[in-house]
């Protein structure tokens, strides 16, 4: 086996009231691609900060022993000079400058007075080159989509010199395309001898990609898995996550009548609204009925948000063509208050920007879409609110000490509750739920189906857009497969597997560019 | 316990702050700074702090917007006021008039930020221009007298600004104190009543030593400072214009549906007009009452000053933006409250007022007041951070 590049020993950090990381252990040898899983909150990120030096050293007890040498890193330049570099979940490009300045802001090329732009600009397509990027490095980040912008990620971390290279969650934001070239670029990688750890989710790409898997939770690493010595399961891996066997993700849904068609869009087309010839939703028919979960799935930039929420009160797109019947009632639906009106409810996949307001409390964030519900001629009745809130709480087993807790302070799982309740609090007839479980662990995504499961019991629609396969095939009654802006296939779920949704979907490619 | 304590302390900072800061003077000033005639004087400068902060609040809230123009707009409305006055016209004809120039200047300056989303900053620095301009114009230059004396004495000018005392009291305005106490019983009636019900149906309330504190010492500080009023001219017509503007803000930021949507809008605007709330509506509200602040403020200037000048209200923007800053208010929306920037005025009036006494050189005052704007906004991020 190759040597031991890192050893992290002993490390433990605290937060005031909170043991983030309590002892921790955790090895890298040389060459490999290591994964880190484990749930939100079980104390991933926190190692990584405190490898990077983002924590310095005499925050936290424990060791860094990295080539040998004890490291005291006291600020993130120290660890990138060894060679350790970090990408962050969320891109920190500038989108108002080139790649080439990025690549270099804050490691300018040149003299101390000066910046050298052709070096600069040299340097910089160099390494795009090894990222395999075909863009030329004089093109402003802005013009660029998240997949090749992640790639300009890893370019930067590559001009500092790195060896070891931490990706947290590097494939949150790009579709499956995308997502596969970049696990395909760090097996390269490997090959040339770069030393990889990855923070992630997805756990098809941790088998994809890992040599050995180390479990995170609770702070405390449980266990580590080499995928060389035997197969690793995804369940395998969940088992690890959670600490218990779960025997079936996603809950079974028994006695729920379909019944009637409850919304139907017809030759629905969608411009988008910058570039106003552009199609982004093109010529889309579909139908939702009552008591049934309908899937879409599609990559991400398929036209799916712009979809659904040019259904919500046209808020999105220029042009919207088409027309939509809600229980046999042909409707316009021109804002978001209309839509509300009309029992529709739609919510959002990114609840931080679109969804919630973080700064606030959960009381208000419930009541938010509903002012009127819980308020007479303007006024509102802060009793009946916090009835509200603590109602819904209650129901959807929301994890927090009070209502008033401000909803930035909660977890991902617990603010996708918060932002389902606000929907439900509505009272919605049909909910068009917006990817409901990205970003949120094994545990909460278990419960938010559950709820799923007892809207449609009530004889309410539920239109679930995601990209997870597994999910869109365990959950959904009927699946419309959307790729590049059309419905490209339409299947019960019981005759889906992940092998004929994605042939619906490279059948439909029409030689796009896939970069 | 002790976690709570200090929960209490960062919440009451600036309370805290100002108390200090009247300690400070008091000493320093022989005791000048809390004598009636001073008390008296801090309250009737300082009315347009307190009523431009109340709209500009609303404007802060929706996102950190100011409204640049609102001391242009005092100087503007006061003109008008002055020069209709000068015509025999029936007073409260003239204050119709002026609030309703207060009015449409807000509309004005909303219609452009939140239907053509001209940015604020922008929208209200050509109005601060334009409406001292036409100020200028109204005024063709000059300073105007205003001698209605119905005007003068309801909105806070002249020598008799005062509600007469109906009971006659011989050392003391007994009406005065009468009201000081009304207003205080209602104020704890209103604070134990809340509280039962709250209990009644088993929420969340705050221990009772806290809330018992908080009203002992509002209370106090409320019945003390019309004590010291009655000792003086009694209570000053304008005391009145400010306590209802500063109870109806409240209301509207704490009770209304449109309250909570300037905060929401301030917090996350695309969550808010994602949940059906037009947040076009909400920058229009914010600046339509700013407007309409601006009006009343421009009256109460000219009534205190007995005339309408171009120069009037010059910088006052910037004073009623300080008040809600130092008060608590966030620079990027969605947090603050009617009591911060009461504290905030508070603040910046009794320094000028302390510095007066004491003899300090005006033009080092202008340098202490930025410096406690500064102050005030390093602690703000400091303890936010250390919240993280």
């Amino acid at each position: 086996m190759g040597k031991v590049i890192l050893e992290m020993k002993n490390i433990t950090k605290t937060f005031p009231g909170v043991k983030a990381l309590d002892n921790v252990n955790f090895q890298v040898e040389e060459g490999e691609i290591h994964a880190l899983v484990g749930e939100n909150g079980a104390g991933k990120s926190t190692l990584m900060n405190v490898l990077s030096g983002i924590y310095p050293h005499g925050t936290y007890e424990g060791d860094i022993i990295y080539n040998g040498e004890v490291c005291q890193f006291q600020k993130i330049k120290d660890s990138e000079k060894k060679g350790i570099v970090i990408i962050h979940q969320e891109l920190a490009l500038v989108p108002q400058m080139t790649i080439g300045e990025n690549m270099f802001l804050g490691n300018e090329r040149g003299t101390k007075n000066a910046i050298n732009w052709n070096e600069t600009y040299g340097e910089a397509d160099k390494y795009l080159k090894m990222v395999g990027l075909s863009e030329s490095s004089r093109v402003l980040v802005k013009d660029i989509g998240t997949g090749k912008q992640q790639l300009v990620e890893i370019a930067k971390a590559l001009a500092k010199n790195a060896k070891l290279l931490i990706l947290d969650e590097p494939t949150s934001s790009l579709n499956e395309t995308d997502s596969r070239a970049l696990l395909d670029l760090m097996l390269s990688f490997k090959k040339q001898g770069m030393t990889m750890i990855i923070i992630t989710h997805k756990l098809n790409e941790v088998v994809y990609v890992a040599d050995k898997i180390t479990v995170v939770r609770d702070g405390s690493t449980v266990e580590t898995l080499d995928c060389h010595e035997n197969e690793v399961s995804e369940e395998r891996i969940i088992k690890g996550m959670v600490g218990r066997e779960i025997t079936d993700r996603f809950p079974k849904r028994s006695g729920v009548e379909i019944g009637e068609v409850n919304m139907e869009v017809k030759d629905w087309t969608v411009f988008h609204p910058i570039y106003a010839e552009r199609k982004v939703v093109d010529n889309v028919n579909f139908n939702v009925r009552k008591g049934e979960v309908v899937g879409i799935y599609g990559l991400m930039g398929a036209g799916r948000t712009e979809l659904a929420m040019s259904i919500f009160g046209k808020s999105y797109g220029s042009t919207i063509t088409g027309t939509m019947q809600l229980n046999g009632q042909t409707v316009n639906l021109k804002s978001p208050r209309e839509a509300i009106d009309a029992k529709l409810a739609y919510v959002t996949e990114d609840r931080k920007g679109n969804g919630l307001v973080l700064g606030k409390s959960i009381r208000v964030n419930t009541s938010l879409a509903n002012m009127k519900g819980v308020s007479q001629r303007g006024v509102i009745d802060t009793d009946q609110e916090y009835n509200v809130a603590v109602e819904y709480k209650n129901k959807l087993k929301t994890k927090t000490p009070t209502v008033e807790q401000s909803v930035g302070n909660l977890s991902g799982g617990n603010q996708q509750k918060v932002l389902l309740a606000k929907w439900m609090f509505t009272n919605p007839d049909i909910l068009i739920l917006d990817e409901p479980t990205r970003g949120i662990d094994v545990g909460a995504k278990y419960e938010i189906y559950c709820i799923i499961n007892d809207l449609v019991a009530e004889g309410k629609s539920v239109v679930m857009i995601s990209s997870e396969l597994p999910e869109v095939i365990g959950m959904s009654d009927r699946i419309y497969i959307m790729n590049e802006g059309k419905f490209v296939g339409e299947m019960k779920a019981s005759e889906a597997t992940q092998e004929n949704i994605m042939a619906c979907i490279i059948q439909s490619t029409g030689g796009g560019d896939a970069a | 316990m002790s976690l709570k304590i200090t929960s209490v302390l960062r919440k009451y900072t600036m309370a805290i702050a100002l108390i200090v800061i009247v300690i400070f003077f008091q000493i320093n000033t022989g005791g000048g700074i809390l004598l009636p005639q001073n008390i008296n004087n801090l309250i009737s400068q300082n009315a347009y702090v307190f009523v431009l902060a109340a709209g500009m609040l609303l404007c802060i809230l929706t996102g950190g917007n100011i409204d640049l123009a609102c001391g242009s707009v005092v100087c503007f409305v006061g003109g008008i006021g002055a020069v209709i006055m000068q015509k025999n016209i029936n007073v409260w004809v003239a204050v119709a008039i002026m609030m309703i120039g207060g009015l449409l200047v807000g509309i004005w300056q909303g219609f452009w930020i939140a239907y053509v989303k001209v940015p604020p900053f922008i929208a209200t620095l050509a109005g601060m221009y334009a409406f001292r301009g036409l100020s200028n114009v109204i005024m063709q230059g000059y300073t105007i007298g205003i001698s209605n004396t119905t005007f003068l004495n309801v909105f806070g000018g002249g020598s008799d600004c005062y509600i007469p005392d109906i009971f006659h009291g011989k050392d003391m305005n007994l009406t005065c104190l009468l009201v000081g106490l009304i207003a205080v019983t209602i104020y704890i009636i209103m604070v134990f009543r809340s509280r039962i019900s709250a209990k009644r149906k088993q929420y969340e309330v705050q221990p009772l030593y806290t809330e018992l504190i908080k009203v002992a010492i509002i209370s106090v500080v409320v019945i003390w400072i019309f004590y010291k009023l009655a000792n003086y001219k009694g209570l000053p017509t304008v005391l009145i214009w400010i306590a209802l503007v500063l109870l109806v803000y409240t209301y509207i930021t704490k009770n209304t549906r449109m309250g909570r949507y300037l905060y929401a809008v301030g917090g996350n605007e695309k969550a808010t007009n994602l949940s059906g709330i037009d947040s076009r509506k909400v920058y229009f509200y914010a600046y339509i009452n700013m407007g309409l602040m601006s009006g009343l403020a421009g009256i109460l200037v000219a009534a205190r000053a007995g005339l309408a000048q171009p120069t009037a209200g010059n910088c006052y923007e910037m004073d009623a933006i300080a008040a809600c800053f130092i008060g608590g208010a966030s620079a990027y929306g969605g947090e603050g409250s009617v009591f911060g920037i009461v504290i905030g005025a508070l603040i910046m009036g009794v320094i000028n007022q302390g510095m007066s006494i004491m003899g300090v050189n005006a033009n080092y005052q202008t340098v202490v007041k930025g410096i406690v704007v500064l102050l005030a906004i390093i602690f703000d991020v400091l303890s936010n951070k250390k919240k993280k």
